[in-house]
């Protein structure tokens, strides 16, 4: 089964965090993608570039609106993903809990829906 | 004391007993807990109007036991009579014998509990529900399990025991050695699940460590006879009594290699050395008593000021005998390397790299990048140390990996 990972984490700590703190975050998430990719779990994943530089469309019944900013105002904001492979739920938990991520933010699990 | 904090402390120390009483006449836990649940709320609702009585624990079971017995009574069919009728006979009884102990059975809800027809997977779970009333969610937490998933797995397993007619008993002699092998790997599976937060920085797993014990310390008392049992004991007390040493004052990780035995807590310690020699007097040698002498081994560097690897070498070859798990031939391969060098480590680590279940296993990774390292392989050790650090849950043990790393570009900057 496909599940995406859905890292959050507040990101003005993390872009105000130590530049050693920092460097150990990198070094560990690509130690965790490495791993991922060598048991065979990988899929596909990313970072994602900070809120502020995000940009929200609607459309209702024609009315477009555009605004600066993310879908909703929250604690932790989305700072990443990955799409992985498992064979079920207890496989994805297990890959969740080994994320650089979990450790100060919170991971969410998602099946992917297949059709 | 208040009303609550009694009740509280009455449900801490009573909950797996009376569960156990109710569960062996009916063979159901779930309504044994359901009723426990109700006659607790019962307890906070009369016991501040009416005092507490002077035996909470028979008071409880009274009150769990018609609950239990209405509840019989609302769906009963004529095949699920007896159990209900033995419930109302007990109650007869006990009404004759005024201050009768309740008998303590938790020995046989454990059996229960970690009988070969239940699920290897859920008999922790189910221990830890059952003995001592952890909630879903809770132990879905410490086993990485959803709190759904985890409901979903007890609620089946506790429809098994009913409909399959496990029963709530001491094996005999013959079996005993075997199915008490399945409870203490159980008890000890609450114990390490727990220690995946050795420094106790989130109290529900620093819990669970606790409770492993607790639960070790219930089965020694109850079997004194059993070796085994007591060198799970003696094995959870040794590994306990390191627990502030693998955390240095900045909470980093500190390897047992680097611990200062003087941060060892020496009473505990003392405390499984005297059941270790309990269990060996009894002359029946098993993988727990083993493992309780690899501890023993170590524990010794307080005195001695070094470790005694060929001894421990010695140890793991028996439990590699006994078990043929992989992670004692790791453990092993390790120790050889103290004796032997690096590279007759590695020699013991090859055989085991064909082993898919170790692509997902960090300890083969860390281990065998410390090995790669002092062969003076840096390449391989760092690309193992990479992994390792990937399949990594423990912030602090992934630091630490992570500094094992960059110490190695170091040395290899360095010699050239």
């Amino acid at each position: 089964m496909q599940y995406l990972l859905l890292i959050y984490a507040n990101e003005k700590a993390m872009l105000s965090a130590p530049k050693e703190a920092a460097s150990q975050m990198m070094g560990a998430y690509a130690a965790y993608t490495e791993a991922m990719k060598n048991s065979g779990a990988w899929l596909a994943s990313n970072r994602l570039r900070p809120t502020s530089e995000a940009t929200t469309v609607r459309n209702p019944n024609g009315r477009k609106s555009v605004l600066n900013g993310p879908f909703a105002e929250t604690k932790e904001q989305l700072a990443g993903f990955y799409v992985i492979e498992a064979p079920d739920l207890d496989g994805a938990l297990s890959w969740a809990a080994r994320c650089p991520g979990a450790a100060h933010g919170s991971i969410e699990v998602r099946p992917v829906w297949t059709v | 004391m208040d009303v609550a904090a009694t009740a509280e402390a009455v449900a801490r120390a009573s909950y797996g007993k009376l569960v156990a009483f109710l569960a062996a006449r009916t063979r159901d836990v779930a309504a044994a807990e359901d009723a426990l649940a109700e006659a607790f709320a019962a307890a906070l609702a009369e016991w501040p109007a009416k005092g507490i009585p002077r035996a909470p624990e028979a008071w409880l079971l009274t009150v769990a036991r018609r609950k239990l017995i209405d509840a019989a009574r609302r769906r009963q069919t004529g095949v699920e009579a007896e159990p209900t009728l033995v419930l109302i006979a007990d109650e007869l009884v006990d009404a004759a014998d005024g201050d009768a102990p309740i008998p303590d059975e938790r020995l046989r809800l454990m059996f229960a509990c970690a009988h070969p027809a239940i699920d290897a997977g859920v008999r922790a779970p189910l221990m830890l529900q059952a003995v001592l009333g952890f909630d879903a969610a809770a132990i879905g937490s410490a086993f990485l399990v959803a709190p759904a998933t985890m409901g979903q797995r007890l609620v089946r397993a506790k429809a098994r025991i009913r409909d399959a007619g496990i029963p709530f008993r001491v094996p005999e002699a013959h079996e005993l050695a075997e199915r008490l092998d399945a409870v203490l790997e159980a008890i000890y599976a609450v114990f390490t699940e727990g220690w995946a937060d050795p420094a106790g920085t989130q109290p529900s797993s620093r819990n669970l460590a606790e409770e492993g014990i607790w639960l070790g310390r219930l089965i020694a008392t109850l079997l004194p006879e059993a070796p085994e049992a007591l060198g799970l004991l003696a094995l959870m007390l040794h590994a306990d009594a390191r627990r502030h040493a693998r955390r240095s004052a900045a909470g980093e990780f500190v390897p047992l290699a680097a611990q200062d035995p003087a941060r060892w807590d020496r009473a505990l310690i003392d405390e499984a050395e005297a059941l270790l020699l309990r269990a060996s007097a009894m002359r029946a040698p098993g993988r727990f008593q083993l493992e309780a002498a690899v501890q023993s081994a170590h524990a010794a560097r307080r005195l001695t000021g070094k470790t005694d690897w060929s001894a421990i070498v010695q140890l793991y070859d028996a439990l590699l005998a006994i078990t043929g798990s992989v992670v004692v031939a790791i453990n092993r391969a390790v120790a050889i390397a103290e004796t032997r060098g690096a590279a007759a480590g590695l020699a013991e680590l090859e055989p085991l790299a064909d082993d898919a279940r170790l692509a997902q296993y960090q300890p083969y990774w860390a281990a065998r990048a410390a090995l790669l390292a002092r062969a003076g392989n840096a390449a391989a050790a760092a690309a193992a140390y990479q992994r390792a650090i990937g399949l990594e849950s423990d912030p602090a043990l992934r630091a630490f990996l992570q500094r094992e790393l960059l110490h190695l570009h170091d040395v290899r900057g360095s010699t050239r």
